[in-house]
């Protein structure tokens, strides 16, 4: 129930009580770097690429708000898988950079990535003194897949399980 | 002319008795002080940002003062014509960014309200659960900084250490702690991960034992009550007609929320929830309505966790969204006072235009009525207690 | 122990003076390190929750201070172009020769005071108001607006709040029967409550108000919360000191709390009983003194730190209005009453 502003003593005795009471309980700091505190699951720390799941099909760089995607590929031609076929043609991904000095973590890519190549990982420990250095490449983006958690059950009563 | 030489006579005759009166006039204009401008801001840990207020003083009484605004303008309602839904809700969330979920919320159902879509009943409790927790995360800060603006240092790290309980309940679900860019045309991205409802509680439990401690520590304290009480009173009636709105208006007295009158939105409906107003219309019933606002809205958080329903959290929409044309104004009351979104669609995936009614523009305007003839310290006073973010004066 | 002014004699009255006057320099920056560290930076950090400076000096952040000091050394010295060069060079001085000056009376030991002057409450409050003097120099020559208001504030307060301080202090010499500093330290080590002489009579007991009085007449003396307009953090950003960098804001720091230590080692002087141990008398008390003087003021400035860190300010206005129409009073009720008790017991 609200309490009415009506205090038993007067306000300025119970106030000193309140800083003195705090001043005995531990602090409620976390020393970083001696001391890290593990970020939750669904963090949006970076994004991780999985290259073999990706098609170059440019939706994520179309629709990042900042444009910060930038991918080249090319196609190439594999042989047939039966005898007598076509040869297809497939995307082989050149370039796929992201830059984190212009992402924003909003997640449309991971989210409309139809063939599941991006994903989360709440890593956040990636700070650079040189600012071009933000500029992750293909290769940086997939040794970040390592980081990328399991996804995680869900509350009761949901409908689907946990997706990424 | 050379030093060897005498002084020449004068010949004017100085006469003494005219002088003296000549000298007094000489004090009193010295003496009689002109008006002074100060210039708040746009640098300055008072204004919430970079408001610059321009106040001319006399001595230490305000005789005016103009609010220039602006410093923060980022161009919201012109990004918007260019950019998809998904990508505006990224857009919107930095709009107030301590409460970043509440500004998505009316922006989705505006379009849900185009496309003609219900989101499930899990979505809108979900929803309507992540906006009070916005709004407990902001209260938590004003109750903490209002403290600070009046010279009390501890409040303001209560404040931020209380909001970081809710921020990690934020950011387990959505990912982002001050922009969870997480509501989607037709529900939510994701639901709940296992165990949200049990931390939720205790996390309530925690907000409403800070509660107590800001109502000893700060309220009842005689200091910050000589500090704010009859400062910067708003009449009902002058404040309405400016556009003052949410907890500014209550304090004032007008039994006015969005949440329950007018339209109804979200799941409150259902929920059963006390609308605090407060008869005087003074910095202290403002900091009054905001606490006890935190307090009705951990209480409604518990609520909606007691009745959360089963079930899907998106409804069916195409994968690529078109919104049909047509206009629509959807209003909701968000922490800092009324916002609004007036969305026109032409049929595409993005919006024609959007026009953005944020309530601190209108809770600022009333700035220059209100400070006439206040001291200095009582302006800063009035400004923490109208509570205005410059991201949602400026967008 | 009569071999210091033995000792004293045979070196030499220049050397003496010397050495008094390096003591006493060294013992205000040493003072305001104290203070600042474990009420500013530890006991404020606790009553918010947060652990303060950790890791400078690897234990619990102890040389944060220090490092703090010898950063404002090697900063650049920026002089507003308008200002005045001299006055604002000068009013940092001003303010740390007052808390020097503070420091000359008060007694440590039966034998160790720098100067036992006769007059030495009346003398110690009449330096510190010096300070008003290098406030209000620092305010104008800044050519800064919102300097210049931090500094007529803070001249209209700590003048106002001079009387309070002095009218919460005639209360103890009345008691005392003197006005040196060392003879009040004597009358309380002396004195008997009820007849009960085993913990001497330290003067909180019989001048509680005078206490609370005096606390918060020093409180204002400060500047600090809940009356530090003049230093509004959030409405004038340092007010008087915002154009100071460097080492004159320095002096300015050691001097605000380089004064805390000062009036705080006053207040336990005067009420607590200063340099006196109950039964410690002679050589020991020489040796004791100092640190149980160290003990007494520091339990002083735990309860105006402590005042410090809970309390929002009061307006200009509404701080003039408690000195002059409450504490005053107040204080002169006090006066009253401690004079009829001294004459009728």
């Amino acid at each position: 129930m609200p309490r009415l502003h009506k205090p038993k003593m007067p306000g300025l005795i119970g106030g000193l009580g309140i800083t003195f009471k705090t001043m005995l309980r531990p602090a409620v700091t976390v020393q970083y770097p001696h001391e890290r505190e593990a970020p939750v699951t669904r963090a949006r720390g970076v994004i991780a690429l999985k290259e073999e799941n990706c098609t170059s099909c440019m939706l994520c760089a179309r629709q990042c708000p900042d444009w910060c995607i930038y991918i080249e590929g090319h196609k190439e031609q594999r042989p047939p898988r039966r005898e007598g076929g076509r040869p297809r043609s497939v995307n082989i991904l050149d370039r796929f950079d992201i830059d984190y000095a212009l992402c924003m973590y909003c997640g449309i890519c991971v989210e409309v990535c139809p063939f599941d190549a991006l994903f989360w990982t709440p890593e956040f420990e990636y700070s650079e003194f040189q600012i071009g250095r933000l500029l992750h490449d293909k290769v940086k983006l997939g040794d970040w897949m390592q980081t990328v958690p399991e996804p995680e059950p869900l509350e009761v009563g949901a409908e689907t399980k946990g997706k990424k | 002319m050379s030093t060897t030489d005498a002084a020449p006579p004068s010949s004017f005759q100085v006469d003494r008795a005219a002088m003296r009166h000549l000298a007094d006039a000489q004090v009193n204009v010295e003496l009689d002080t002109g008006d002074m401008i100060l210039n708040l801001g746009p640098q300055h840990p008072a204004t919430h940002g970079t408001l610059r207020l321009v106040v001319r003083l006399d001595g230490e009484r305000v005789i005016s003062a103009d609010p220039v605004i602006g410093y923060m303008h980022r161009g919201y309602e012109k990004l918007t014509e260019f950019r998809t839904y998904p990508q505006i809700t990224t857009l919107i969330n930095r709009i107030d960014w301590l409460s970043s979920f509440a500004n998505e919320v009316p922006f989705m159902t505006a379009a849900e309200q185009l496309m003609g879509i219900e989101a499930p009943p899990r979505a809108t409790y979900i929803r309507t659960v992540l906006t009070e927790l916005s709004r407990i995360a902001t209260f938590l800060l004003f109750l903490g900084e209002m403290g600070l603006q009046v010279g009390a240092l501890t409040p303001a790290f209560y404040g931020f250490r209380d909001r970081e309980y809710v921020l990690n309940l934020i950011e387990a679900a959505t990912g982002g702690r001050f922009h969870p860019n997480f509501n989607r045309i037709g529900g939510l991205k994701d639901d709940l991960p296992w165990g949200w409802i049990a931390e939720c509680r205790s996390t309530m439990k925690i907000v409403l034992d800070a509660c107590d401690d800001f109502e000893d520590l700060v309220l009842g304290n005689e200091i910050f009550r000589a500090r704010t009480r009859g400062i910067g009173i708003i009449p009902a009636a002058t404040g309405a007609p400016y556009g003052v709105s949410g907890s500014n208006l209550r304090a004032s007295g007008v039994d006015w929320d969005l949440r329950r009158d007018a339209r109804p939105y979200l799941a409150y409906p259902d929920l059963d929830f006390q609308v605090w107003t407060h008869p005087d219309g003074d910095s202290y019933s403002r900091y009054w309505v905001r606490l006890q606002e935190t307090r009705e809205s951990a209480r409604i958080v518990l609520q909606c966790l007691d009745g959360i329903p089963a079930g899907p959290i998106m409804a069916k929409v195409p994968r690529i969204i078109k919104v049909p044309a047509g206009e629509t104004w959807v209003e909701t009351e968000n922490p800092l006072g009324q916002m609004g979104y007036y969305v026109i669609s032409k049929g595409a995936t993005g919006p024609f235009r959007v026009k953005i009614r944020s309530a601190s523009f209108s809770n600022v305007s009333i700035l220059p009525w209100l400070l006439r003839g206040v001291y200095v310290p009582d302006v800063i006073t009035i400004l923490a207690s109208l509570y205005f973010i410059l991201g949602d004066i400026d967008r | 122990m009569t071999a210091i002014p033995t000792l004293a004699l045979s070196i030499g009255w220049g050397t003496t003076l010397a050495i008094k006057t390096l003591i006493i320099l060294a013992i205000i920056p040493l003072g305001a390190l104290i203070l600042g560290y474990v009420f500013l930076l530890k006991m404020m950090s606790h009553m918010q929750s947060r652990l303060g400076p950790m890791d400078p000096g690897g234990f619990h952040g102890w040389y944060q201070l220090v490092g703090d000091g010898l950063k404002f050394l090697q900063k650049e010295d920026i002089m507003p172009a308008q200002s005045d060069r001299r006055v604002f060079a000068a009013a940092p001085a001003v303010v740390v020769l007052s808390t020097f000056l503070v420091f000359l009376v008060i007694p440590v030991g039966p034998d160790l005071v720098d100067k036992s002057l006769n007059v030495g409450v009346f003398y110690a409050l009449a330096v510190s108001s010096l300070s008003v003097i290098g406030v209000l120099m620092a305010g104008w020559a800044s050519a800064n607006k919102y300097a210049l208001l931090g500094a007529l504030r803070a001249a209209a307060q700590l003048i106002a709040y001079e009387l309070p301080l002095l009218l919460a202090v005639v209360g103890v010499v009345i008691q005392a029967g003197t006005l040196s500093l060392q003879g009040i330290v004597l009358s309380q080590q002396h004195g008997a409550i009820f007849g009960f002489g085993g913990l001497g009579q330290p003067f909180i007991l019989t001048q509680f108000f005078g206490f609370a009085l005096f606390l918060v007449a020093a409180q204002a003396e400060l500047t600090q919360t809940p009356f530090d307009m003049p230093v509004a953090e959030s409405e004038l950003v340092a007010g008087y000191m915002v154009e100071y960098t460097g080492f004159r804001f320095l002096f300015f720091f050691i001097g605000e709390f380089g004064t805390a230590f000062g009036f705080a080692a006053i207040a336990a002087t005067l009420f607590l009983g200063g340099w006196a141990l109950p039964g410690v008398h002679g050589t020991w008390a020489d040796i004791l003194g100092p640190g149980v003087l160290f003990i007494k003021l520091m339990a002083v400035a735990f309860l105006m730190f402590w005042v410090r860190f809970t309390y929002p300010r009061l307006r200009e206005d509404q701080l003039q209005a408690l000195a002059w129409k409450v504490l005053i009073p107040l204080g002169l009720a006090n006066i009253l009453l401690t004079g009829v008790f001294k004459v009728a017991f």
